[in-house]
């Protein structure tokens, strides 16, 4: 593989992250590790004593784990369509960014699954959503559109890898022979010759094209496993378009947090520069005011028209003595902070940005929490009944520690697939995405928006 | 009971037996009804044998009973063996969920005349082996609005036309057989509980542990028609009783009502009966204005009430005298009255 001096350069960088591990890595490795362990304790007691261990009763049926099952399939999505948009529109600053969007895809699209599993009665049964499947059940749809956009996410990572690993098989590293073998079969033979480079592309093009439409049609699937039940604050024809959007807007927040991780552990602040979080943090403001309408729209609708039990979720929603005060910390958190951080040109720095987009992220996965239970605690019918557990869902104990396992299993992932692969993609980059070198132009067109800015 | 009902009741009870015999000899094979049969004395023999095993102080009494082995031998056993259960019947599975043919099952429930007096309940986890904390059927007090008296309200599952539950099933676990009943299929059903969440009545009641069951019960094959036995994991809920259907008999909290508030029986027969009168289901529910809970939803229940007009009992009948515990369920709503009067 030719690489150009960029390219050259940008691979010498990030070579050592490759060739060893660290020692801050093998820390949070271990770290997660432990969580991990803490979390599979948790999942032998709700296999060995039942479902029982969890909060989820009879009246809300499903809890932390749909909430975590929402969310990190969100991000998933999140990260097809970003890579995916990326790519096609051949945006010259997004190269050193898809593939931390496509490992998020990816990595998310494992994890995600995990937790609706988990609120599955019977493990052992899971076959037969294969064997008896009955095409009417959004659940069914649900489990072809994963399994699907698995497959895509699979894909899309490996095509856009496919040349990278070329680089790494022909860069004799210091690395195991197993590793070296390992990149030698996954870089399919590729050498960069006219033909193969065509055909990746058409691929990879291809690929983008499918996944776009793709997560937007498994992000809508996914809320219509609520919109299409009976149920008040659930079955709402914006459902859909509600989660691709907020599946969008949380993706991004995690995509710039992951960016702010990279940059600081791994000094990777040429390649994920200033101007990446400016960018992306404008991208955040148009989707965060989006998502701020969409759930004014939702509850508007339902609080003026007040129909009885529609009301009656809206008015625990926000009324302090019941979800006020989270509701409060969801639109807060979750939509007024990012657009402010980023409007000011004063916070209008990584470090804020990123610090808004992850408590954004926190609050929409509350968000996430304040549209499943307080819907399944107010049935149509009065529950009347004197077991607390049954009528108000709280969380266990093993619920906090699978959830807590999930996120340190999607942190596990990223830790070591850093370590098998470049953060940022070595073989995409061209002179533009290089602005610390002083031999060419790439500092104009950042300028020349300042100036315009300046200007306006 | 005047003559007229009874033999409405009579016949009613022996057209259900004679469609069973009829099914029998002409929707199967008598190779497939051998089959079953051997089926069927194979699980009553094993059923003997644990039972056995379990109690062995029954004492034999001599009484010799032909039994047709797994095998095709015939074999001879001690009665007292042998472990008898009404509500065994073993169905093939297809036939659970087909359904009995030329049924529609239908329920009129009379909210004039239930007291709280429980005794539906109690018949309903008797009848299906149930904890008392497992309530496929359950009392409710209702109070329409703030002005309103408040009512009893029993509701079991509403066996609906267009059920959101069984829309919802990923595996085809709940189904809807062509007699109107909803039923479960505990071997299937993979507990994702999206039927509970689907079913705006809060019919479903889900196996969060290892069911209590009677030990003989546990390991029978699973029924759909009983819902027996109860598999961990699993959504359960009110099956209409199609096994007492088949027997000719009414379902238990029909039977156990002390007030007659259930009235069950066939749609295509228009006949329902609460034990004590038959009656023409159309004409009750013109007469009567019948009316099916939260019709609005489209679910087109098939389970209808009978508002609670003229009734026979003060609310606090059904209040006063429980248990501690049942009354800090319905507290709120009885001291709402309280405040309000």
């Amino acid at each position: 593989m030719e690489l150009n001096t960029y390219q050259q350069e940008a691979f010498n960088y990030q070579r050592p992250n490759i060739e060893t591990f660290g020692k801050k890595n093998i820390f949070w490795s271990v770290f997660f590790l432990l969580w991990i362990i803490v979390g599979g304790y948790a999942l032998y007691l709700q296999i060995a004593k039942g479902h029982i261990v969890t909060g989820m009763r009879d009246n809300v049926v499903w809890g932390l784990f749909i909430v975590n099952f929402i969310f990190f399939i969100g991000l998933s999505y999140a990260g097809a369509i970003i890579g995916g948009v990326l790519h096609l529109l051949k945006v010259p600053w997004g190269k050193p960014i898809v593939r931390l969007a496509q490992m998020m895809t990816l990595i998310s699209v494992i994890v995600g699954p995990i937790f609706i599993l988990l609120c599955v009665g019977r493990f052992d049964r899971l076959h037969h959503l294969f064997i008896y499947p009955r095409i009417q059940s959004p659940m069914t749809w649900d489990v072809m559109a994963v399994v699907t956009f698995f497959a895509g996410a699979v894909l899309f990572l490996y095509m856009a890898l496919i040349k990278d690993f070329a680089v790494y098989r022909d860069a004799k590293m210091n690395i195991p022979a197993w590793k070296q073998k390992l990149y030698k079969i996954l870089a399919i033979g590729y050498r960069g010759a006219a033909s193969q480079k065509r055909h990746l592309l058409i691929s990879q093009n291809l690929l983008a094209i499918i996944m776009i439409p793709l997560s937007i049609i498994v992000a809508s699937i996914l809320s219509w496993i609520f919109g299409m039940t009976l149920r008040p604050g659930w079955h709402s024809t914006i459902f859909g378009p509600y989660f691709v959007l907020g599946a969008l807007y949380s993706g991004l927040g995690v995509l710039i947090v992951a960016m702010w991780v990279y940059r600081k552990m791994y000094k990777l602040g040429d390649y994920f520069t200033d101007t990446h979080f400016t960018y992306l943090g404008y991208g955040l403001l148009v989707l965060s005011a989006g998502y701020g309408y969409f759930t004014f729209s939702e509850y508007f609708t339902d609080w003026f028209g007040s129909a009885k039990w529609d009301n009656e979720v809206i008015n625990k929603l926000f009324s302090m003595k019941a979800y006020g005060g989270w509701t409060l910390f969801a639109n807060a958190a979750g939509i007024l902070l990012p657009i402010l951080i980023v409007a000011i040109p004063g916070t209008r720095k990584p470090g804020y940005i990123s610090l808004a987009a992850f408590v954004m992220v926190i609050a929409l996965w509350v968000k996430r929490y304040l549209i499943i239970v307080p819907t399944l605690e107010t049935p149509a019918l009065p529950m009347q009944d004197t077991r607390m557990e049954f009528v108000k869902y709280s969380a266990t104990w093993p619920e906090w520690a699978l959830t807590f396992a999930g996120i340190a299993t999607f942190l596990l992932f990223f830790t070591i697939m850093s370590k098998f692969v470049t953060v940022v993609p070595v073989t995409g980059l061209e002179e533009y995405n290089f602005p610390h070198t002083p031999h060419h132009h790439a500092h104009e067109p950042v300028a020349e928006i300042k100036e315009e800015l300046q200007k306006a | 009971m005047d003559e007229q009902s009874v033999k409405r009741k009579q016949s009613l009870i022996t057209q259900t037996s004679a469609m069973k015999q009829d099914e029998a000899i002409n929707d199967k094979s008598r190779r497939e009804f051998l089959k079953t049969a051997a089926l069927a004395t194979a699980i009553t023999a094993a059923c003997g044998s644990l039972a056995c095993s379990c109690s062995s102080k029954k004492e034999v009494i001599g009484k010799k009973v032909q039994l047709l082995s797994p095998d095709g031998e015939i074999v001879e056993i001690d009665s007292a063996y042998l472990n008898h259960h009404e509500t065994m019947s073993v169905l093939a599975q297809h036939e659970q969920r087909i359904g009995i043919p030329g049924k529609k099952f239908v329920m009129v429930v009379d909210l004039a005349r239930c007291k709280n007096a429980r005794k539906c309940v109690s018949a309903c986890q008797k009848h299906h082996y149930r904890p008392d904390d497992k309530e496929w059927l359950t009392v409710k007090l209702m109070q329409d609005s703030d002005k309103g008296a408040p009512y009893w309200f029993p509701k079991q599952c509403f066996h609906c036309d267009n059920p959101p539950c069984v829309k919802v099933c990923p595996v085809d676990a709940t189904f809807k057989r062509q007699d109107g009943i909803v039923l479960i299929d505990n071997d299937r059903c993979i507990g994702c509980k999206f039927c509970m969440a689907a079913c705006p009545y809060s019919t479903r009641v889900f196996n969060w542990d290892e069911p209590d069951m009677p030990v003989d019960i546990q390991h029978l094959e699973y029924n759909a028609e009983t819902g027996v036995p109860a598999k961990v994991g699993t959504v359960e809920k009110c099956d209409f009783c199609p096994d007492r259907s088949r027997e000719g008999l009414l379902p238990p909290c029909v039977e156990a009502c002390p007030n007659g508030v259930f009235y069950f029986g066939d749609e295509n027969e228009d006949t329902v009966t609460n034990g004590d009168e038959t009656l023409s289901f159309t004409q009750l529910i013109k007469d009567r204005a019948g009316y099916r809970f939260l019709e609005e939803l489209g679910t087109k229940p098939r389970v209808y009430y009978l508002p609670p007009k003229d009734r026979q009992f003060p609310v606090e009948r059904g209040y006063d005298n429980l248990p501690d515990t049942l009354k800090a369920r319905f507290k709120d709503v009885m001291e709402g009255v309280g405040k309000k009067s």
